[in-house]
C-alpha cells in the first residue's frame, strides 16, 4: 500500500508561482544596483590569432566610459581544468573570443566603446575539426597541451578520476562474440542548450577583499567554492537571482564573472556584464564534441562480450569540467551497456570554436548519442529487438560499476525491467516494431517508424549537501540550503519535504534566499541530485530539528520524547491529542531551535529513463516529423507530479531530442564563424509543433530517504537522439548514422534505400 | 531634458505617461523600444527581453488589445497607444489575479518562468479574441514563443482551463 503523506505526491503551487504569474520575480537583468555600470565584451572576428596591438585611447575618452581593460591590465585570474583560461589573454582562440572589456555608464555608450577600440590580429591557422587538432602538424591551441590534447583527470573527482574504462580481457571477449561491429560517429553539431535568458553577471567589490557576486545561476554556490582558489581567495559571496533557464549550461560562468569583477574592481562600482543572444549562441557554452571510434561484440543472446575504442571529445577552445563529464559518460556507458569487458579510452581535444561546458546530460548524452549508431549495426547483425536488448543489459541490482571517481559500486537501485516492459506495452512496441529497417507503416511518400533508448545515471547521490532547518516560536520554519530556482522547482518540492517531516503546512515553511552567506555549503542542483541528495539533507535537518524541539517539549509534557510528536506547530503526545503546546509555549517568544542535516555522496542509485519514439519521415521533402513520444520512468516516489512531468517533457528542450533533427549550430568550417548564432536560424520546436508526449511514471520506492524518491531531470534529454536516430533508420529502411538528420540527409538517404531495394 | 525636441504620451496598464524625447534618463530617445522605455524608464521590468532580436516572443505585450514584440517596437511608434504589460494582467480594482494567471499558477504551468509574461499576454489576447479556444487554437495563438524548459503542455492545459472558467 502506498505510504499516506500529507503533502508528498500532490501537485501544489510553487512557492514562487505568484511572483511568476505577475511578472515579480527578479531576475539577473530586473536587478536596480545604485551606481551599476554596464560591461560588455570586444569579441574576436578571427578564429586563432595573435593580439598584435589592442588601441583602446578613442574608447577611453568617449564620454561615459568608466574602464577599458585588455591582456595588459587584467588580474591573473584563471579558469578551466587545469586552469588555462586567462580573463584576457594575448591570443584569441575562437570566433567571439574575448579581445577587450568595457565598462560604462550604458549599455549603448559601452557598445559605442567596443567599436572605437582598433585590434590588429596576427591571424594564425585554425583548427575545427578534433580528428586534425590530433595530427602532429596541427596548429596549437595553448603551449600548456602540446597536441592539443588537454590532461585526463578532474580534481574534485580524485586521482582516479575515470578517463580509460578498462576491465576484463577485450580480446577474448571479441573472440567469444558472434557479432562484431566497429566503426567512428559523431555526435558534435555543435549544439547549444539555448536557455531562453541569456548569461548575466553582476559583481561588487565591497571591500578590496571582498566580491558579491549576483548570476543568473543554477547552483549559487559555484561562484564562490570554484572561483575562491581561481582569483586567488577573496571573500566572495554568492546570491542567485530567478535564473530563467540553465540546463547546466548557467550552472555557474566563470569568464563572464571575471569579467564583471575585473571591471568592478577598476572602478569600484558594481558592473554588470549581461551577454546578448548572439554571444550566448557564439561565445558562451556548447555541448561538449563526441566521437567514438568504437567495436562491439556481441553474442545472438544480446550479451555484450566486449567493447573497445577511442572516445574523442572536443571541448572547443576551452575546457572547464569536460574531464567531469568524461568520468560521467563512461561511468553510465556501464550502466547501459553490461560487459565483463572494455578498453574504452577518451581523449580531451581543444579546437577553434566555441567553449564547451556543462550542458543537460553530462557527458553520458553525448557518449551514447555516438555510441547509438553502433549499437544498432550489432542489434541488425544479431536480428535483436532493442527493447529486450535494454532491458538485458541496463545495470541491475547487485551489478556493480565504476564511477567518475574511478571507484567500483555495486548497485542497490531498482530493477527496471517493469519500466521497460511497461513502457512498451503503452507504446504499442510489440504492434509497432516490424524488425529492424522496417518501417512501422508505409503511406505513398511517408513513412513511420520507431525507436528507443534508455538513459541512467548514478549521480542521484553526488556530492555534499548541508542544510539548517530552524523552528520559529511561531510555528514557522525556515530551510536554509543554497538552492537557487531555474526552473526545477525544486526550492518548493524541498519545502514540501520539510514541511512533510514537521507536518507543517506548505505556507508555514520558508526558503531562505540562494546566498552562500546564510547557507551552509551546497553542491548544487545538478545530476538529478536535488532530490536525494539535497533532500536529504533537508530531510535530516528537519529531523534533527523536530527531534531537538521533542526534547525540550518532553520536560514540560512530562514525558519521552519519543511519545511526543508535532502537527501544525503545536506538540502532543501521540496517544493524548487534546494536551498540545504551541512551539512558542516550548521555545519562548524569544527562542528557535535549529537541525542540522548533512549529505555525502552516494554512487549506489541510478536513476532510469526510456523513450519511445515514433517518427514520420517524408521522403519527397525529407523533412523528419515526430509524431509521438513516450517517456517511462520509475522516480521511486513522486514529490510533485506537475514538476516531475515537467522535467520529463524537458527532453525536447536543451539540445536534446531535437539535435537529432533540425538543432544545431553551423560553423564555417574553414574561418570557424558561426552561420546561426540567432533565434531565426538555429531552429527550436514551437507551440503547434509539439508531438503527442505521454509520460508513464513508475513509483518503486528507492534506498534513498524516508521519501524514497530519485530526480531524474538531468537525463530527459539523454535518450532522445539515439532514439530517434534509430526510428528514422527504420523509417526509411537504411541505417542513419549521423545527427542531426536533416532534410538532404534523409533524401540522400531515401535515394540510397531506393537504389539498394 | 535639456535637448528635448518633444514629448510622448501613452497609456500602460491603464496609467497615463507623459515623456520627454531625449537623451535624459527619464527621457524616450529615438533609438528606445518599447521592451526598453517599459524596463528602464517606468521600471516595469516584468517585460522580459530573451533575444532582442524579436524571435523569441518574451518581450510580448498587448497594444491596444494586440500582442506585439516590445523589442522590436520603437517607443515613439506607441504615442496614444494603450499597452497591457504583465504587472497590468490582474484586476485593477479588487487585484485578484486573472483567471489566467490563477490556471497557470495551479498547473505549475511554467519552469524557469522567463517566458511566461509574455505567454500570459498572448494568451489573453487569444481569450479576448476568442473565447472558448480549441488545443490548436492556443498552440497556434503561442506560436511565436520560444520555451526552452518545455512548459508547452502545461502552458495549453492551464490556457484552455482559464477559458473554461471564464465561460464558467
Amino acid at each position: 500500500m502506498a505510504p499516506f503523506f500529507r503533502h508528498i505526491g500532490k501537485s501544489t503551487p510553487r512557492e514562487d508561482a505568484l511572483e511568476i504569474v505577475t511578472g515579480e520575480a527578479t531576475f539577473i537583468d530586473d536587478l536596480r544596483l545604485p551606481g551599476l555600470l554596464h560591461g560588455k565584451v570586444l569579441r574576436s572576428s578571427h578564429a586563432h590569432a595573435v593580439l598584435q596591438d589592442v588601441d583602446i585611447q578613442r574608447a577611453q575618452a568617449l564620454e561615459g566610459v568608466h574602464a577599458v581593460l585588455t591582456h595588459r591590465d587584467v588580474p591573473a585570474w584563471k579558469a578551466g581544468t587545469p586552469p588555462h583560461a586567462r580573463v584576457l589573454d594575448s591570443k584569441v582562440r575562437f570566433v567571439g573570443d574575448a579581445v577587450a572589456l568595457v565598462a560604462a555608464e550604458t549599455e549603448e555608450i559601452a557598445e559605442e566603446a567596443l567599436d572605437l577600440i582598433h585590434v590588429e590580429y596576427e591571424p594564425l591557422e585554425a583548427v575545427l575539426d578534433v580528428e586534425d587538432a590530433l595530427k602532429p602538424d596541427a596548429p596549437q591551441l595553448y603551449d600548456a597541451f602540446p597536441g592539443n590534447e588537454i590532461p585526463p583527470g578532474f580534481p574534485a573527482y580524485g586521482p582516479d578520476c575515470l578517463s580509460h574504462l578498462r576491465m576484463g580481457d577485450t580480446a577474448r571477449g571479441f573472440s567469444d562474440a558472434d557479432v562484431v561491429c566497429e566503426g567512428t560517429y559523431g555526435y558534435d553539431g555543435p549544439f547549444n542548450p539555448l536557455p531562453i535568458e541569456p548569461p548575466g553577471v553582476i559583481a561588487h567589490w565591497e571591500t578590496p577583499g571582498r566580491l558579491v557576486v549576483w548570476s543568473a545561476t543554477q547552483s549559487a554556490s559555484w561562484h564562490r567554492f570554484v572561483l575562491l582558489p581561481a582569483m586567488g581567495f577573496p571573500d566572495i559571496r554568492s546570491i542567485a537571482t530567478h535564473c530563467g533557464g540553465s540546463f547546466g549550461s548557467k550552472n555557474y560562468a566563470p569568464l563572464p564573472c571575471f569579467y564583471a569583477a575585473a571591471l568592478a574592481r577598476v572602478t569600484k562600482r558594481p558592473v554588470r556584464v549581461s551577454y546578448s543572444k548572439a554571444e550566448q549562441l557564439g561565445a558562451f557554452v556548447m555541448r561538449p564534441g563526441s566521437r567514438l571510434q568504437g567495436k562491439i561484440g556481441l553474442k545472438k543472446d544480446g550479451t555484450v562480450t566486449a567493447f573497445s575504442g577511442e572516445w574523442l571529445v572536443d571541448t572547443g577552445a576551452f575546457s572547464d569540467m569536460a574531464q567531469a563529464q568524461i568520468g560521467v559518460g563512461l561511468g553510465e556507458a556501464q550502466l547501459l551497456l553490461r560487459c565483463e569487458n572494455w578498453d574504452l579510452r577518451s581523449r580531451l581535444v581543444c579546437t577553434n570554436h566555441t567553449a564547451a561546458g556543462v550542458v543537460r546530460g553530462f557527458g553520458g548524452q553525448e557518449l551514447e548519442s555516438a555510441l547509438m549508431p553502433l549499437i544498432m549495426d550489432a542489434l541488425i547483425q544479431a536480428d535483436l529487438d532493442p527493447v529486450s536488448f535494454f532491458k538485458k543489459n541496463f545495470v541491475k541490482p547487485g551489478q556493480g560499476y565504476f564511477w567518475r571517481e574511478g571507484k567500483w559500486w555495486v548497485s542497490r537501485g531498482a530493477d527496471f525491467t517493469p519500466v521497460l516492459d511497461r513502457g512498451a506495452e503503452a507504446f504499442g512496441w510489440a504492434q509497432k516494431w516490424k524488425g529492424w529497417l522496417t518501417p512501422t507503416e508505409v503511406c505513398g511518400t511517408r513513412r513511420r517508424g520507431v525507436g528507443v533508448m534508455v538513459h541512467g545515471n548514478a549521480d542521484v547521490g553526488e556530492d555534499v549537501s548541508e542544510a539548517y532547518v530552524r523552528l520559529n516560536p511561531d510555528g514557522t520554519a525556515v530551510v536554509h540550503v543554497c538552492v537557487s530556482e531555474s526552473g526545477m522547482g525544486q526550492r518548493s518540492s524541498l519545502s514540501k519535504m520539510a514541511a512533510e517531516v514537521l507536518q507543517l503546512p506548505l505556507d508555514r515553511v520558508r526558503m531562505a534566499p540562494p546566498d552562500t552567506l546564510v547557507n551552509p555549503f551546497e553542491f548544487g542542483l545538478v545530476g538529478s541530485r536535488g532530490t536525494y541528495t539535497v533532500g536529504s539533507a533537508v530531510i535530516r535537518a528537519a529531523e534533527d530539528a523536530r527531534e531537538k524541539l521533542l526534547q525540550a517539549a518532553a520536560t514540560r509534557l512530562d514525558a519521552e520524547p519519543d511519545t511526543l510528536t508535532t502537527e501544525d506547530g503545536k506538540v502532543f503526545p501521540k496517544n493524548r491529542t487534546e494536551k498540545k503546546l504551541s512551539w512558542s509555549r516550548i521555545l519562548g517568544i524569544t527562542g528557535t531551535v535549529t537541525g542540522m542535516g548533512r549529505f555525502e555522496h552516494d554512487f549506489t542509485l541510478a536513476n532510469f529513463l526510456a523513450l519511445f519514439v515514433e517518427v514520420e519521415v517524408d521522403t519527397e521533402t525529407g523533412k523528419v516529423d515526430v509524431a509521438r513520444v513516450l517517456a517511462a520512468t520509475d522516480v521511486g516516489q513522486i514529490i510533485d507530479p506537475a514538476r516531475l512531468h515537467g522535467q520529463l517533457y524537458g527532453c525536447f528542450g536543451s539540445a536534446g531530442l531535437d539535435t537529432a533533427i533540425f538543432e544545431e549550430s553551423i560553423l564555417d568550417r574553414e574561418k570557424g564563424y558561426m552561420l546561426n548564432p540567432n533565434m531565426v536560424d538555429y531552429k527550436w520546436r514551437t507551440f503547434p509543433e509539439m508531438p503527442p508526449m505521454e509520460n508513464l511514471i513508475l513509483e518503486t520506492p528507492m534506498a534513498s530517504h524516508r521519501f524514497k524518491a530519485v530526480g531524474v531531470g538531468e537525463i530527459s534529454t539523454s535518450p532522445g537522439p539515439g532514439a530517434v536516430l534509430m526510428a528514422v533508420s527504420n523509417a526509411l529502411g537504411t541505417r542513419m548514422q549521423a545527427y542531426p538528420i536533416t532534410p538532404d540527409r534523409v533524401l540522400r538517404a531515401a535515394q540510397k534505400s531506393r537504389k539498394s531495394r | 531634458m535639456a535637448d528635448a525636441k518633444g514629448r510622448i504620451e501613452l497609456t500602460v496598464n491603464g496609467k497615463r505617461y507623459d515623456l520627454g524625447i531625449g537623451t535624459g534618463i527619464h527621457d524616450v530617445a529615438p533609438s528606445h523600444t518599447l521592451a526598453h522605455t517599459l524596463r528602464e524608464t517606468l521600471g516595469l521590468t516584468g517585460t522580459k527581453i530573451g533575444c532582442d532580436q524579436g524571435a523569441c516572443g518574451a518581450c510580448t505585450v498587448l497594444m491596444d488589445g494586440v500582442p506585439v514584440l516590445s523589442c522590436m517596437t520603437l517607443t515613439l511608434a506607441c504615442r496614444g497607444r494603450y499597452i497591457t504589460t504583465i504587472e497590468g494582467l490582474r484586476d485593477p480594482d479588487s487585484g485578484d489575479l486573472h483567471p489566467l494567471q490563477a490556471a497557470f499558477v495551479d498547473k505549475t504551468a511554467f519552469q524557469c518562468g522567463f517566458c511566461t509574461p509574455g505567454i500570459l499576454l498572448s494568451s489573453k489576447a487569444l481569450l479576448e479574441a476568442v473565447p472558448d479556444p480549441s488545443e490548436k487554437d492556443v498552440a497556434q495563438a503561442l506560436s511565436g514563443h520560444h520555451c526552452r524548459c518545455i512548459s508547452h503542455y502545461q502552458v495549453v492545459e492551464a490556457v484552455l482551463e482559464a477559458a473554461k472558467h471564464r465561460k464558467g
